[in-house]
């Protein structure tokens, strides 16, 4: 990190990197009805018209029912197989790891078509309920990966020790187990919720007449005098992440602190 | 056998994982309020079949019975057994006395008296006013204590302790080997101890069984283990032996004639024949201090050998010697306390070697 060199490349990295994502809450809260600069003075009149949007309101709401579902679904999914891929052997258990894994690498595009020609065939009315199916099938593989390694990193003397003192394997999984992977269980509620939310393509693909967040922001683009609005709006979304990844964050570390482990990066 | 006399029965134990066979027909018992060694080398079964008394391992045949009661098809939770682990296995997320009342939790007692329990299994173990501490910012051997005072305070019958004292460092290995003598004879409980450090075994145990792949070579107390080692094999587990090739000249009722080079005639008593001949035939074994160098002036041993001095390592408190004995190929080591005006010898001196036919073992 000494050289000049380096040292611009980094800085250069970062501007490329966050500079777009600080015009957002320049522009939002800009005078003017064109995303250009100058900039025409200051105003709050994009968020009040954010604000009273119905059909965003609605999106929100659509969007919150289905990535606090798809969270709640995947990191229950992921408990279960990253409990028994890391505790029992069973037969073909390399392949079956392999396919619950696959759709992290699979092109999205595919599988949303995949599944609307599915459904269609089948006779489902597209809904939330058939977005919240797609977001499952493409973020159980985050928590199964998230968790498997909070797992792995369980002592399994701990497990025998509470059975040892007289638990059940119930009550041990939820005196030991369960609050001692709590902080991958946070990660894993976390990253599913976040990857759902601005999920587009199988939103898109699935939402029959629901708009979603991320469709809906892509409907308004089409119309400059929405931009700001969006704009407005974007900035909110990015006050709520840093919001969600502290959270997170102070979540890992007192997880960590509370185990005695040494912190060692977080996954987030 | 009758209930009192065995807190643990083995009956022809065998465990198979797949094909490898890990225990091969265990057969013994353990005595209540003993304090009993599992020794033996990595991989010989010792830490699979103290799990298969706490319940941690299913047996593929024979019986293991805890006071009398067989214990198949009873769950770990519910045998009179309690374990502490190799990596103590404390609860990382409770505090110290969560963690030593952890068990308690089904116990009807009041929370009073379950608090003061606590206490008292704490103060045992010495640990008096750590209660509060979160268990994660404790010292290995406090933590140790902690395993101990939490498997403890529900009175097994049984404390099972796989390798307890490997994890910690040599000091604090020593004193922990001297409290847990202690604390057991305070409880009475019986402890089964699983190392492979057989000077902690012949330290803390009243009997030790000693395990090489799968089975019990030997099961004795200390000191017959060390003095009459039933295989040549025991006998290099535990402690140093010489070893020196004889020949069995003749076979009378109770006793055996043989002839070692170096050594001579010797008549040796019937209790003092082992098994475990090797390919050359018998052996002689002879533990280093039983070998004696004789200065001007040494009271007279039972029998004499003339010898070279081929290495000396010093100690301090101990001299260890190399000798080769005329006669002999390979050297012998002898040890040698350096008590007051005792000169040190140097290599290549001669020396008298001064032995007794009652302290060799014959393995043949």
């Amino acid at each position: 990190m000494r050289s000049p060199v380096f040292r611009g490349y980094a800085v250069a990295y970062l501007i490329f990197l966050y500079a777009p994502i600080i015009l957002l809450p320049l522009f939002a809260f800009n005078d003017s009805k064109v995303i250009a600069f100058p900039l025409q003075g200051f105003t709050t009149a994009w968020f009040v018209e954010m604000w009273q949007d119905t059909t965003l309101w609605n999106a929100v709401r659509n969007s919150l029912t289905i990535s606090v579902s798809v969270a709640v679904i995947s990191t229950l999914l992921g408990l279960f197989a990253a409990r028994s891929s890391t505790r029992f052997n069973f037969p073909a258990k390399a392949g079956i790891m392999g396919l619950i894994m696959l759709p992290m690498v699979l092109p999205e595009m595919i599988l949303a078509m995949a599944l609307l020609v599915v459904l269609l065939a089948v006779g489902i009315e597209l809904s939330l309920l058939t977005i919240i199916l797609g977001h499952v099938l493409i973020c159980t593989p985050f928590a199964v990966a998230i968790l498997s390694s909070a797992f792995q990193s369980l002592d399994r003397s701990l497990e025998e020790a509470a059975y040892d003192l007289g638990e059940t394997p119930l009550s041990t999984f939820w005196l030991i187990i369960l609050p001692l992977v709590m902080p991958g269980i946070i990660s894993s509620l976390l990253i599913c919720f976040t990857i759902s939310l601005d999920e587009f393509i199988i939103a898109y693909f699935l939402g029959g007449t629901d708009t979603v967040l991320s469709v809906y922001i892509y409907g308004q683009f089409r119309f400059p005098a929405k931009v700001p609005a969006v704009m407005a709006l974007g900035t909110v979304l990015v006050l709520l992440s840093i919001a969600l990844l502290a959270t997170a964050e102070y979540f890992r570390r007192r997880g960590i602190a509370k185990a005695g482990g040494k912190d060692t990066g977080g996954f987030l | 056998m009758t209930k009192s006399d065995a807190m643990i029965e083995f009956r022809d134990v065998h465990k198979y994982y797949g094909d490898y066979h890990a225990l091969r027909g265990i057969t013994g018992t353990i005595r209540p309020g003993e304090f009993f060694s599992l020794l033996g080398p990595s991989g010989c079964g010792k830490t699979t079949l103290l799990r298969t008394i706490a319940g941690f391992e299913d047996i593929s045949s024979g019986a293991v019975l805890v006071d009398g009661r067989d214990m198949a098809g009873v769950p770990a939770n519910k045998r009179p057994t309690n374990m502490v682990f190799q990596s103590y296995a404390i609860f990382p997320h409770l505090s110290v006395e969560e963690n030593v009342g952890f068990g308690l939790r089904r116990d009807p007692r009041s929370k009073e008296e379950k608090a003061r329990a606590v206490g008292e299994a704490l103060e045992m173990v010495g640990l008096k006013g750590y209660g509060k501490r979160a268990a994660h910012a404790l010292s290995g051997g406090q933590r140790q204590r902690v395993a101990l005072a939490r498997a403890l305070i529900l009175k097994p019958k049984v404390l099972l302790l796989d390798e307890p004292l490997s994890a910690l460092d040599k000091k604090m290995r020593e004193q922990m080997q001297v409290e847990l003598i202690r604390l057991q004879r305070q409880v009475g409980i019986t402890f089964i101890l699983v190392t492979h450090d057989q000077e902690e075994a012949l330290v803390m145990s009243d009997r030790i069984a000693v395990m090489f792949e799968g089975e019990i070579a030997q099961l004795a107390d200390p000191e017959t283990l060390y003095r009459r080692p039933n295989s040549r094999k025991v006998a290099d587990f535990i402690g140093t032996m010489n070893f020196l090739p004889a020949k069995v000249l003749e076979e009378g009722a109770g006793s055996v004639e043989i002839e070692a080079a170096g050594f001579g005639r010797i008549h040796v008593e019937a209790s003092q024949v082992m098994g475990g001949a090797t390919a050359e035939g018998a052996t002689v074994g002879f533990r280093p201090e039983t070998l004696t160098i004789l200065y001007e002036g040494s009271a007279a041993t039972d029998r004499e050998s003339m010898a070279t001095i081929e290495e000396v390592v010093y100690f301090g408190d101990m001299t260890y010697y190399d000798v080769k004995i005329d006669g002999t190929e390979m050297p012998v080591r002898i040890s040698m306390r350096n008590v007051f005006g005792r000169p040190v010898l140097d290599r290549g001196a001669r020396a008298r070697v001064g032995w007794s036919p009652g302290a060799l073992v014959l393995f043949r």
